[in-house]
């Protein structure tokens, strides 16, 4: 789809829109309806998009195969390691309250962290799932 | 402390896997993946030590209190299954290296072996969670791991295998979900003692009895009990070797223990006492029969072997339906006995297929003559499976005719015998072939050429082998580890006195 002019330009213009709104929906998770499946599915997206308009060979330049490994299990490692952390620092497993001294406020820093490991893990499963699919139609 | 320590079961092959996944080495990722099952394994003896003396651990993920948050209860049950689930994957481990180096290409390696703690997380989490959603969510993650696992066997096959338990499985899973949807619109609850407590709240819901039977059919499907069976054989004999180990020995055990959970400490005993027990005894028996004939009819070891799987689960389903205490205790035992005959029996069928690139048996016939230590091995782990007197084999089923006649069951009295019968059949057709068999000319193509793997078995491999196999004499004689916990665990279930 090299060619067509107005998709590119489009494209160009809603990608950094999709991307900021997917950070909204990541950070504004914990107070308004969404979260780290969610802004994660939708980060995927402006990817995609940027993959159908620009070519496959362009999207895996800017985002390696290996990175995108990386992230998915940097995410899972994060949202166990902040249960882990909070078992170390007295709670049980998974329990913000622990994170802070004061209960809130652990409950804030400990969901924020744990929706951004989401998101990264389903962010780059969701790219990972389309790179491979994508592989094996398109002739490289 | 030991609470904190009962939920490392679950955290450590969390926080191991993803770091797994990344590392390079294939070396590398096994010694963390055997250091992993090993330590797991400590902490689950440990865990079952502690409870068995009647103490109940509760463990509140993120500190919310139950109904509301997630909670893990650990009664003598819950920590036998994760007992069985972490020794096999640790004999399992000792046992993988050289099987997987030649059975997995080599970069996918490291990621298989993240893929088998995803499925151990799976797995420990079913055994340990007092939360009905919670055991969806690790049916799920133990399914999922098992279908990538299985679709890495090298016959072509193993895919089609794959894809066909991944449809089935889905809609076991499915069904579940579905059931645990209902009782939680009728019940508002998904912890699992907080349903129980408030049962006759709502007992009289037509939506409560069909959540019942969606759940039912659900993990019988997952569990492979008789007409639901068909995903089984296909992916047991088309896995990697090490894969249909671990999962022969472990998956649908823990899905008979997801069986147990529900019916007992989901839905009341008196709630399901009417319909379910004459099915399940019916279906067992079938189960028993047909598995036991069809394994007679396959040509390949491990072929053999899944369609006896599917008659060994016969018996267990037969157990829980007979509704007594020998009869729950036999099904118990038998997950822990059956664990160790599968394991064992698919251990050597790993080393044939290692060392002679096929487990067809007209590929292998006088094979265990060239092979004296595999071929023993499979020959004590084949009489376990027939129940023969010095092997777990016969503890579990002696108990289970001990329930049958206590309860006047005189038609499964019959299906027990006949089935053993049928066993000996199968195990014999094994050793005939083996051992008897005139060798046939080797099959050069089947050999990778300029490898000396058919000119010894690995030393680990056979050390795996046989640990599993003392296992099966061991607890065939000192029954007190496996018999203790689960008549414990039977009390409880069946609230007949603490």
């Amino acid at each position: 789809m090299q060619d067509k002019l107005i998709l590119r330009v489009v494209a160009k213009w809603l990608i950094p829109v999709i991307i900021l709104f997917a950070f909204y929906v990541q950070f504004h998770g914990d107070y308004s309806p969404g979260g780290g499946f969610q802004a994660g599915v939708i980060f995927s997206s402006a990817f995609l998009l940027y993959s159908l308009v620009y070519g496959l060979e362009s999207a895996i330049k800017v985002l390696p195969d290996h990175w995108l490994k990386v992230a998915a299990c940097f995410g899972v490692l994060l949202y166990a390691g902040v249960g882990v952390v909070a078992m170390l620092m007295g709670g049980n497993f998974l329990d913000y309250s622990a994170l802070a001294s004061e209960p809130v406020a652990g409950q804030h820093i400990g969901i924020i962290l744990i929706e951004l490991g989401v998101g990264i893990t389903v962010g780059s499963v969701m790219l990972l799932i389309f790179f491979t699919f994508a592989r094996r139609v398109l002739p490289k | 402390m030991m609470q904190q320590i009962s939920i490392l079961l679950v955290v450590l092959p969390l926080l191991a896997a993803p770091i797994t996944a990344l590392v390079r080495g294939k070396n590398l990722a096994w010694l963390i993946t055997f250091v992993l099952t090993v330590v797991c394994f400590g902490i689950s003896l440990w865990i079952l030590m502690d409870v068995t003396t009647g103490r109940v651990i509760h463990y509140e993920l993120g500190g919310w209190q139950p109904p509301w948050g997630i909670v893990y209860t650990i009664d003598s049950l819950n920590a036998l299954v994760a007992l069985i689930v972490s020794g096999i994957a640790a004999a399992t481990m000792l046992y993988a290296p050289r099987s997987v180096e030649k059975e997995i290409p080599d970069h996918l390696i490291p990621m298989f072996y993240a893929m088998f703690q995803l499925c151990l997380l799976g797995l420990l989490g079913i055994a340990l969670t007092g939360d009905v959603f919670n055991l969806f969510v690790f049916l799920e993650i133990s399914s999922l791991s098992s279908y990538a696992l299985i679709s890495l066997g090298k016959n072509r096959k193993a895919l089609f295998a794959s894809f066909n338990y991944l449809i089935l499985g889905t809609i076991g899973a499915t069904f579940f979900l579905l059931g645990v949807g209902m009782l939680y619109a009728a019940s508002g609850s998904l912890n699992m003692a907080d349903i129980q407590t408030r049962f006759a709240e709502f007992e009289n819901l037509q939506l409560v009895s069909t959540a019942l039977m969606f759940i039912v059919v659900g993990i019988a499907l997952k569990a492979a009990v008789f007409p639901l069976h068909s995903w089984l054989p296909a992916s047991y004999s088309y896995a990697p070797s090490t894969v249909s180990i671990f999962l022969a020995a472990t998956a649908t055990k823990v899905a008979v223990y997801a069986l147990i959970r529900c019916l007992f400490d989901v839905f009341p005993m008196q709630y399901w006492l009417e319909m379910l027990p004459t099915i399940m005894i019916t279906l067992g028996s079938v189960a028993v029969i047909y598995g036991s004939v069809r394994a007679i009819q396959q040509t390949g070891m491990r072929r053999l072997l899944a369609y006896s799987s599917v008659a060994q689960i016969g018996y267990m389903i037969i157990g829980i339906g007979l509704i007594n205490e020998s009869g729950m205790t036999s099904t118990l035992l038998h997950l822990f006995n059956h664990a160790l005959m599968k394991a064992a029996l698919f251990m050597v069928a790993g080393i044939y297929l290692l060392r002679a690139n096929s487990t067809e048996l007209d590929d292998l016939y006088g094979l265990g003559k060239d092979m004296p230590y595999a071929f023993s091995a499979m020959v004590i782990a084949g009489l376990s499976l027939i129940g023969v007197p010095g092997t777990v084999g016969f503890i579990s089923k002696w108990y289970l005719l001990e329930g049958a006649m206590q309860t006047d069951h005189w038609g499964v009295v019959i299906v027990i015998l006949v089935g053993s019968i049928l066993a000996i059949a199968y195990v014999w057709k094994l050793v005939e072939a083996l051992y008897f068999a005139a060798p046939q000319k080797p099959r050069v193509q089947n050999v990778d050429s300029g490898s000396d793997t058919i000119a010894k078995s690995p030393m680990l491999m056979l050390v795996a082998t046989w640990l599993i196999v003392i296992a099966n004499i061991y607890f065939g004689i000192d029954t007190e580890l496996s018999l203790g916990a689960a008549s414990d665990a039977v009390r409880s279930l069946l609230g007949t006195g603490a």
